[in-house]
C-alpha cells in the first residue's frame, strides 16, 4: 500500500488541502491536530509524574519508619494501586466513584486521570524507594540517630541522599511508563494521541500513516524523559559512590 | 528469454484482470464465495461468536448467493465468512479476498472510485439521544451542553462540521466505544449523545430502564449504507442488484427489517426497536445505488 503522507496537511472539517501544512485562524490541519494531541499527551504525563513521585517518594519513606501504623498505611496504599490493573482504576475514578460522591463529577477528566496515573505509578515508585532505603546498611540510620540527628534528620541528610542516588535507574524506567501509560486517558475523552489516532485514521482511513506517525512521538518523548533522566543521573554522582568515579 | 518472461507476466496480468472483473466466474469455479462480515455493526452485521455472523445485511446477502447459485446453476455453493474491519474492507474487497461485503459501508463518491455499491438497503440517520426528562428537543438547546460522541466515528466529525456551520459550541466527551460514551449519558456527565441511531436505539433497548431516554432533534446526516462489492464488474453487480430490488419489490425486506430491528434477536434477544425511516422506505421504494453525497444535496 502506497504511503500518502499529504493526508496531514489536510483540513479536519473541510479535508482541503492546506499548501503550508500549517493552518492558520479557524483551519487546523492533521498535523496541527496530531501537535495539539502530543501536547495533552505530554501534559499528562508530565503532572501524573509530579503526583507519581511526590506520593511515591512520601509512601515509599514511611513504609521504611519505625512506626507500625505509618509503614502499614504504606503497605496498603501500595498494595491498592498496584494490584488494580490501570485502566480499572481509571474507570473506577471516572464512573464508579462519581456515582457515590456526587461532587466529583464536577472535576474536569484531565485531573482525574493525572491523579489515577499519578496514583497507580506512585505504588510502583514507593517499591523502588522502599527498596533504595533497604538496600543501604542499617549501620547508617544508626549512626545518623547515634549522632542526635531526629528522625527525620537522619532521613533527610543521611539515607535519602543516597537512596534516591541509588533509585535513578529504576525511576527513568517509571517516568518512560507514564509517558506510554498515559495512553489509556483515551478512554476518559481526552484528546491525546491515542484518541487522534483512532479519530484521524477514521476520519481520513489513513490508519497506517496515523499509526506511524504517532508511533514515532511516543517514542520521541519517551527517549527525551531517558536522557533527561540519564543528563539528571550523571548530575548527582558523588565520586567515589554508587555508579561515581 | 526476456520474451518468454513478459509473456508470462501479461499472461499473469491477464487473468488476473480476468479474475478481477468476472466475479460470477470466479465464483462458479470454486463453487465458494467470501462474505465480508463485520463483528459488531449493531442488527446490520455482527458475530454471534463461534464464527457465526448475523444481522439485516447478512441476511439479504444469504439470500443474493443463493440467487446467485441458481443462476450458475450449482449444486453447491460454499459461503466463507470473512470479518473485515472500516479500515481493512476496501483493501480486502479490491484484492478479491471478500467477493460481496455486507456490512455497515457508506456509499460514498470516494469510496465508489475504489468499489461498487448494490442498491441501498438501509439509511442510517445520524440523531441526538437525551435523557427523557432533560427537556431538549433540538441540537440548537445542546448549545454549551456536553455532548458525547465515540471516537473513531464519523460523528466526531459530524459535531465539528456543525459547530463551524452555525457558530454552536459543543462540549464533546468522546467515549472509548458506544457503550462507554452511552455510560456518559447514563451517568449524566453528558447532556446528549450522539451517533447513528440504529445505534443510539440498540443502546436505549439495552439499557436498564429505556423509557428514561428518548431519541430526538432533526436528522443531523444521512447516510446510504449498501453491501460492497468489486468495481467494473457489471454483470454481477446486476445479480446482485436485481436479487435485491426482488426483494424490496416482493416487500419481503421490509419483513426481514421488522426480524432484525423490531423483534428480539439473538445471542440476548433484545429489541433494536428503531422502525425503518422514511429516508430507508423511499430507498426500497425506487431503488438506487447513489453516494452520500446527493443525500446531503436535498
Amino acid at each position: 500500500m502506497a504511503m500518502d503522507w499529504g493526508v496531514f496537511c489536510k483540513e479536519i472539517t473541510s479535508g482541503d488541502q492546506v499548501a503550508s501544512c500549517w493552518g492558520s485562524g479557524a483551519d487546523v490541519t492533521y498535523l496541527n491536530w496530531l501537535l495539539k494531541a502530543w501536547g495533552w499527551t505530554l501534559s499528562v504525563a508530565a503532572l501524573a509524574l509530579i503526583v507519581a513521585l511526590v506520593v511515591g517518594a512520601l509512601v515509599g519513606i514511611l513504609r521504611t519508619t519505625p512506626n507500625r501504623k505509618l509503614a502499614l498505611f504504606g503497605e496498603v496504599w501500595t498494595e491498592l494501586f498496584r494490584n488494580i490493573p490501570l485502566l480499572v482504576q481509571i474507570f473506577l475514578w471516572y464512573h464508579v466513584l462519581p456515582t457515590m460522591f456526587k461532587s466529583l463529577q464536577a472535576i474536569p477528566s484531565f485531573v482525574l486521570v493525572v491523579f489515577a496515573l499519578g496514583l497507580f505509578t506512585s505504588a510502583r515508585i514507593s517499591e523502588q524507594v522502599k527498596a533504595g532505603i533497604l538496600s543501604l546498611p542499617k549501620g547508617q540510620r544508626h549512626a545518623g540517630l547515634a549522632v542526635g540527628l531526629t528522625l527525620p534528620q537522619t532521613y533527610r541528610y543521611v539515607l535519602l541522599p543516597m537512596a534516591f542516588r541509588i533509585v535513578i535507574p529504576p525511576l527513568t524506567s517509571e517516568s518512560m511508563n507514564i509517558v506510554k501509560n498515559s495512553s489509556v486517558a483515551f478512554a476518559v475523552s481526552i484528546a491525546e494521541l491515542t484518541s487522534f489516532y483512532l479519530q484521524a485514521g477514521e476520519e481520513t482511513s489513513r490508519n497506517i500513516e496515523m499509526l506511524l506517525a504517532v508511533t514515532v512521538t511516543y517514542f520521541i518523548s519517551a527517549f527525551a524523559v531517558n536522557r533527561v533522566m540519564a543528563a539528571v543521573e550523571k548530575r548527582v554522582r558523588v565520586p567515589g559512590m554508587i555508579g561515581g568515579r | 528469454m526476456k520474451k518468454t518472461l513478459m509473456a508470462a507476466g501479461l499472461a499473469l496480468l491477464a487473468t488476473g484482470l480476468a479474475q478481477a472483473a468476472d466475479t460470477l466466474t470466479k465464483i462458479k469455479d470454486a463453487a465458494a464465495v467470501t462474505m465480508g462480515v463485520r463483528e459488531s455493526s449493531g442488527a446490520l452485521s455482527y458475530t454471534l461468536g463461534d464464527g457465526k455472523y448475523a444481522g439485516f445485511h447478512v441476511e439479504i446477502c444469504q439470500h443474493v448467493l443463493d440467487d446467485v447459485k441458481k443462476k450458475l446453476g450449482l449444486a453447491k455453493l460454499e459461503v466463507k465468512y470473512q470479518p473485515v474491519t472500516s479500515a481493512n474492507r476496501i483493501p480486502l474487497v479490491q484484492n478479491g479476498t471478500v467477493d460481496l461485503e455486507c456490512g455497515s459501508t457508506t456509499n460514498t463518491a470516494a469510496r465508489q472510485k475504489d468499489t461498487a455499491f448494490a442498491v441501498t438497503t438501509y439509511v442510517e440517520e445520524v440523531r441526538i439521544a437525551v435523557k427523557a426528562n432533560s427537556g431538549i428537543t433540538n441540537i440548537a438547546q445542546l448549545n454549551g451542553r456536553n455532548v458525547a460522541t465515540t471516537t473513531g466515528t464519523t460523528s466526531v466529525q459530524l459535531l465539528r462540521k456543525h459547530e463551524r456551520a452555525t457558530g454552536v459550541d459543543f462540549k464533546e466527551f468522546f467515549g472509548k466505544d458506544h457503550a462507554d460514551s452511552f455510560l456518559l449519558l447514563e451517568s449524566g456527565r453528558a447532556d446528549a449523545f450522539v451517533m447513528d441511531g440504529q445505534i443510539l436505539a440498540g443502546n436505549i433497548a439495552k439499557s436498564k430502564s429505556p423509557a428514561d431516554y428518548r431519541i430526538v432533534g432533526e436528522v443531523l446526516s444521512v447516510e446510504p449504507i449498501a453491501i460492497m462489492m468489486r468495481k467494473d464488474d457489471p454483470a454481477f453487480k446486476k445479480v446482485v442488484d436485481d436479487s435485491i430490488m426482488a426483494l424490496m419489490k416482493s416487500g419481503e425486506i421490509a419483513k426481514l427489517y421488522d426480524k432484525w430491528f423490531m423483534q428480539p434477536i439473538a445471542p440476548a434477544n433484545t429489541k433494536v426497536g428503531l422502525p425503518a425511516s422514511e429516508a430507508t422506505k423511499l430507498a426500497w421504494a425506487k431503488p438506487n445505488d447513489k453516494p452520500v453525497e446527493d443525500y446531503a444535496k436535498k
